[in-house]
């Protein structure tokens, strides 16, 4: 599978699965970034160690 | 990455036909634990635990923090959602890490 | 403002026998069939002794015997720098042996769900009859025992759950009904856990705080656990419970369900109590979680270390009328993160930090110290799961340079003076900043300090109920009193 090699990347029309952290970034606001970039939020999760 | 997300992040690219659209983004706040979830989505579950222990998705994954994944995110929509992490983890030295982790995973899945 | 928080108590429970009984150990023993078996005996090798628990000097902080920032000045890693002389006993509590809570555990047990033969019975009697907080009439309950091959057969046959001291069996805990999950043996083992440790606690702050049982009006149990059965899963009431075990023959109470916010929502519910004048002293108290213990054993496994997360940890506060004495809870600057409010760090920080001082004109810099989440790094870093308390300061750090109270360049002196390194054992609920709430009460009456500012989350996503984060906080203020004279 083609593996991006470059810096540039480009969010729009991805399907992009979110792993946000509770005291990191949580999910929600990482997906509402990468909708407002043009991305397909395909899953979101937050995750909580503690 | 706990099992539950792993299993479902599985399920998810399993039933597509084709991997190239997929593109995962973390927000972990420890550059360690990160690593760990990044090498999961990529060449497997390190601590072979989980669904996807020997499984390589071979996903290409970022962290928010990244200045390389800033720059595509409108501006006032990443200030409110993202910007004071900028303080509290380092945005340079999340994007020499993750690079080192794409890189690595390059190596590991030439093609 | 007229309500006050009169006294606290914290006690750790060193269960090293039960660290294969906690969530994440008992479900990766339960996976891997011989797998699991050589992972139960490597866990079950990697645990502390009772004397190492107690000279850990994380533990010693927590139950009062060194202050936080002292911390700073041990060598870590802080397992390997035990301190000389560390008692069980602290200034706020106790650090209790697992023999003896085995006694706790079985006096907590109304229902004949656990039990211990004979000479394990007789073994722990002693211990528990030299308690100074076991009345007579708890003694009866330890009873005689039951043969150990009726609770092989229990185990073999019907679902029991082994109980082990030393890796060897001396008892069991059964389930109470063949089809109901909320009645399985090892959910009922955290239940009477919860409950055991919640009246130890409860009984060491009616000797700090001086008051009698029969003096309580009212408890809040904060604990986390979900006592119940299959008809109403989280029911309760862990409150009322723990208040019997502890005689409070005037006292009912009700449970406080927010996830790890859950110590500063009882808080808040005693302090409302007591401002509108309906009870006058109201008991908050936290069982310890079985169900955390052990979390991160495979990273402490990983870098060769002891299982730390081998203590239950208790944690109760007693909330009463302003007495000129003690500090105060200024329930004028409550913070809440509204359902309304956005999900982002900034948002859930402006909602518990600005927004409430706001509301009494102060700014963040004036407040003294702040207490977050406070989980021990020593415990969370080896599994990669970072540096809670410092993240968390550094994030209000960031929040003060967005409030232009300081320069970016000052977020670590912010970090160093105004928080503290972590050092509570991560039981969910427990670190969720109260664990200073001791420290300061002394240090406010003594007039070292004048406010601290207890901010805690909740992560509500995780009952799938709702992807928002919940959280609270509460400033406490030296007594204005106190101040006068």
């Amino acid at each position: 599978m083609k593996l991006i090699r470059e810096v540039k990347i480009m969010f729009q029309g991805k399907k992009a699965i979110v792993i946000g952290e509770r005291d990191g970034v949580p999910g929600p606001a990482i997906a509402k970034c990468l909708s407002a970039a043009g991305a397909e939020i395909v899953y979101t999760t937050t995750e909580c160690f503690v | 990455m706990d099992a539950e997300a792993q299993g479902s992040i599985k399920k998810i690219v399993e039933s597509q036909d084709s991997k190239d659209n997929f593109i995962v983004v973390l927000g972990a706040s420890d550059l360690e634990g990160a690593e760990i979830s990044a090498e999961t989505v990529t060449l497997g579950d390190p601590s072979f635990a989980g669904p996807l222990a020997g499984v390589s998705l071979g996903l290409p994954v970022y962290h928010i923090l990244e200045p390389d994944v800033r720059k595509y995110i409108p501006e006032d929509v990443y200030n409110e959602s993202v910007g004071i992490m900028a303080m509290v983890i380092d945005p340079q030295e999340v994007g020499e890490r993750f690079k080192n982790i794409r890189e690595k995973v390059a190596k590991n899945n030439p093609s | 403002m007229s309500v006050v928080i009169k006294d606290c108590a914290y006690v750790l429970v060193h269960v090293p026998d039960f660290v294969r009984y906690g969530s994440k150990p008992s479900r990766d023993i339960a996976v891997n069939g011989e797998e699991g078996r050589q992972l139960e005996k490597r866990i079950s090798e990697h645990v502390r002794s009772y004397e190492e628990a107690v000279a850990y000097p994380p533990n010693q902080v927590f139950i009062g015997n060194i202050h936080p920032d002292e911390l700073h000045n041990i060598l870590k890693p802080w397992y390997e720098h035990p301190l000389e002389d560390a008692k069980r006993e602290g200034k706020f509590g106790e650090i209790l042996g697992e023999e003896e809570f085995y006694g706790w555990v079985r006096i907590a047990d109304d229902f004949n769900l656990i039990w211990l033969t004979p000479d394990f019975i007789e073994r722990i009697r002693d211990k528990a009859a030299s308690s100074p907080f076991l009345t007579e009439s708890d003694l009866k309950k330890l009873g005689s025992g039951v043969p150990l091959g009726k609770i092989l057969d229990k185990v073999e046959h019907d679902f029991a759950l082994p109980l082990y001291y030393e890796g060897a069996i001396v008892g069991s805990v059964r389930r109470d009904h063949d089809m109901d999950d909320s009645l399985k043996a090892h959910v009922l083992l955290e239940n009477i856990f919860a409950k055991a440790s919640g009246a130890l606690v409860m009984h060491h702050l009616f000797r700090r705080a001086n008051l009698k049982p029969e003096e309580v009006d009212f408890v809040l149990s904060c604990s986390e656990e979900a006592v119940g059965d299959r008809y109403n899963r989280g029911g309760g009431s862990l409150s009322k419970a723990i208040g019997e075990m502890c005689h409070c023959v005037n006292a009912t109470g009700h449970d406080i369900k927010a996830f790890c916010a859950a110590p500063l929502h009882a808080l808040l519910d005693a302090a409302s109590m007591v401002e509108a004048g309906i009870f006058k002293n109201v008991v908050v108290v936290g069982g310890g979680c079985l169900a955390k213990i052990g979390m991160k054993y495979s990273g402490h496994l990983k870098h060769q270390m002891p299982i730390l997360e081998d203590v239950l940890a208790g944690i109760a506060f007693a909330v009463t009328k302003d007495d000129g004495v003690n500090p105060i809870i200024r329930l004028d600057c409550v913070g809440k993160h509204d359902i309304g409010a956005a999900s982002n760090q900034e948002a859930i920080m402006r909602s518990l930090v600005i927004k409430p001082l706001n509301k009494i004109g102060k700014k963040m810099m004036e407040i003294d110290r702040y207490a977050t989440e406070m989980h021990n790094p020593e415990v969370t870093l080896p599994a990669g799961s970072g540096n809670t308390p410092y993240t968390n300061y550094k994030l209000m750090g960031a929040l003060a340079v967005m409030a232009k109270e300081i320069d970016p360049g000052s977020i670590e002196e912010f970090v160093r003076k105004k928080g503290m390194p972590g050092f509570s054992p991560t039981q969910g609920h427990v670190p969720a900043a109260v664990p200073f709430l001791g420290h300061a009460l002394e240090a406010m009456r003594r007039g070292e300090m004048n406010t601290t500012l207890f901010v805690a989350k909740g992560s509500l996503f995780l009952g799938r109920m709702s992807q928002l984060s919940d959280g609270m906080s509460l400033l406490l203020e030296r007594n204005p009193q106190a101040r006068k004279s």
